[in-house]
């Protein structure tokens, strides 16, 4: 069996449609390791991927007014037990143009694993670009997560990032994203995690609104349980009249766990208007009362409440 | 046989903490529908909460039996397989949980259109809808009733069913207490209002934790409007 097929199996066994990496009319960039095992573009689409030591370096640009019908698909991962990937990866989306990244990332063996991703993005003048990030790991937890990225949208643009780690072990897990959004221009963060056993999570989400009438939302859901630990500091500069942001973090944990959040809010503008809010501890008692006034147990509610919150 | 009965039971707020109720006895036969009425205070979400067996609500003394057998010590998910089943005067949200997961909790094949119809919803409105904030409290409110109705209870405790629900609906509230009672649900019903109370079968009326009135729903409700007990001080209530 291929590399990529090999992939591209335990993809589909993580949940993911196969599918779509075959249809001539998705893009596609499939890379294990430091091998770029499959890609494909479509018209207005480039898309440049090299292999490096370490990892691969990919040049994405939709070119201005494109507006893609259907996802990229971007696959990454490794199916060994021990390696490396590092992304290099640069996107500009240019005006008017709009495209919907799905990326999956598959360690589906991980015990001593490194991936990591800097990535830069430019998302122009009324274009818009939602980035969707999903982690499939497997139950060892021996993996390092360290994604980064820079993100610059443009005036009356729109950014939505979705970051999505919750089947199998997290390991250890440092997210840097930084984002400055101009004015009209809207960006939106979105983390879910789920950290176990000895999971270390870090992540830090920062969002400068920088033009007039930017509008920024942070939003993380975290769930802990066992001796998993996870510190999220979510930033927003409010710099500009007009400017909107919100922080919004909730963290449920359980057993010994410990979970840290740390809301900034800076606004450098009296018209500007930043809020958070923040709320760490076990499963609310009331939620519990009223699953299990339905016949759940316990446990059952627990479980649903997390799943929940990590939908 | 009851199928809820309520013996002598006393509730206290902590370990020599105020008493909120006093001796209180009542029963309900399957199907009934039993209205308490009370002003704020009298202690009537507080015996939902000790039907119900929520955490920190255990009686002082005294015996609940469902069916016959003592429930004092069972926990709220041990009941509720047991047939009871409480709607909270504010239902909680929950993030990530459609209206029709929400519905279909226990059992993967309830008709969770069927039942936001009978709560007056339209199904292609809600079930993809999630029971989170951006419900409002009337919807989220018949959605709760929708989820107890398809639980198909033999006790259900509705704690103010009716609050929150807009004057031109409160015929739907009726209709789901009716709907309970067709399906031989007993209902304990908490209200304020006298025209859902005068569909039940019987009221009893608290004062500071102590049934002072038991019987027909419009005596009952009439004994209330008469002399109730908003200004009730140790030797000024009209009825302790």
């Amino acid at each position: 069996m291929s590399e990529l097929d090999t992939l591209l199996r335990a993809f589909g066994e993580a949940g993911g449609n196969r599918g779509a990496l075959g249809e001539r009319e998705t893009a596609h960039l499939a890379a294990s390791g430091n091998a770029v095992l499959s890609s494909r573009t479509v018209e207005g689409l480039e898309m440049e991927a090299v292999e490096t030591d370490s990892g691969i370096a990919a040049r994405i640009r939709l070119r201005a007014g494109v507006k893609l019908e259907r996802p990229v698909h971007l696959c990454f991962g490794v199916l060994h037990e021990e390696g490396n990937q590092e992304i290099a990866m640069e996107v500009t989306i240019e005006p008017d143009a709009r495209a919907v990244f799905i990326a999956h990332c598959i360690f589906p063996k991980a015990k001593k694993v490194r991936h990591s991703m800097n990535a830069v993005v430019n998302v122009g003048a009324n274009a818009g670009m939602r980035y969707s990030e999903t982690h499939y790991h497997g139950p060892h937890g021996g993996i390092e997560v360290v994604p980064k990225l820079k993100v610059q949208v443009g005036r009356n643009g729109r950014y939505f990032t979705e970051f999505a780690l919750t089947t199998g072990r997290v390991g250890r897990l440092d997210i840097d994203y930084d984002v400055t959004a101009a004015a009209d221009a809207v960006a939106e963060l979105t983390t879910r995690a789920f950290g176990r056993g000895s999971d270390e999570l870090m992540i830090q989400e920062r969002v400068v609104l920088a033009g007039e009438n930017a509008r920024g939302l942070i939003k993380a859901r975290v769930a802990l349980e066992d001796q998993a630990r996870a510190e999220i500091r979510g930033i927003t500069e409010g710099n500009a009249a007009g400017a909107r942001g919100h922080v919004d973090c909730l963290e449920i944990v359980k057993d010994q766990a410990v979970a840290r959040a740390v809301p900034m809010v800076q606004v450098n503008n009296p018209q500007a208007k930043v809020t958070h809010e923040a709320a760490i501890g076990s499963v609310d008692k009331r939620q519990m009362e009223t699953l299990m006034a339905h016949g759940l147990s316990a446990q059952e509610a627990v479980d649903v409440i997390v799943k929940g919150i990590l939908q | 046989m009851p199928l809820l009965d309520v013996r002598n039971v006393s509730y206290q707020a902590g370990e020599g903490g105020a008493a909120i109720l006093n001796g209180i006895s009542l029963t309900l036969e399957p199907g009934e529908v039993h209205a308490l009425l009370g002003t704020n205070g009298t202690g009537k979400s507080t015996l939902a909460y000790l039907v119900m067996g929520c955490e920190g609500y255990r009686p002082a003394s005294g015996q609940i039996l469902l069916n016959g057998a003592l429930i004092n010590a069972l926990a709220i998910d041990e009941r509720a397989r047991s047939g009871v089943t409480m709607a909270w005067q504010e239902p909680v949200r929950f993030e990530g949980i459609t209206v029709k997961d929400y519905l279909c909790l226990k059992d993967h094949d309830v008709d969770a259109a069927h039942y936001l119809g009978l709560v007056g919803l339209a199904a292609e409105r809600y079930l993809g809808r999630m029971v989170d904030k951006c419900l409002s409290g009337g919807e989220r409110k018949r959605i709760e009733l929708a989820s107890i109705l398809a639980l198909k209870p033999r006790l259900a405790i509705l704690d103010e069913p009716d609050s929150g629900i807009d004057m031109l609906s409160i015929q739907d509230v009726i209709n789901v207490i009716n709907a309970f009672r067709a399906k031989g649900t007993a209902v304990l019903l908490i209200t304020h209002r006298e025209e859902i109370a005068g569909i039940a079968d019987r009221a009893s009326q608290l004062c500071r934790g102590t049934i002072i009135c038991a019987g027909n729903p419009a005596k009952v409700a009439a004994h209330y409007k008469l002399q109730n007990c908003r200004a009730c001080h140790p030797g000024e209530c009209h009825y302790v």
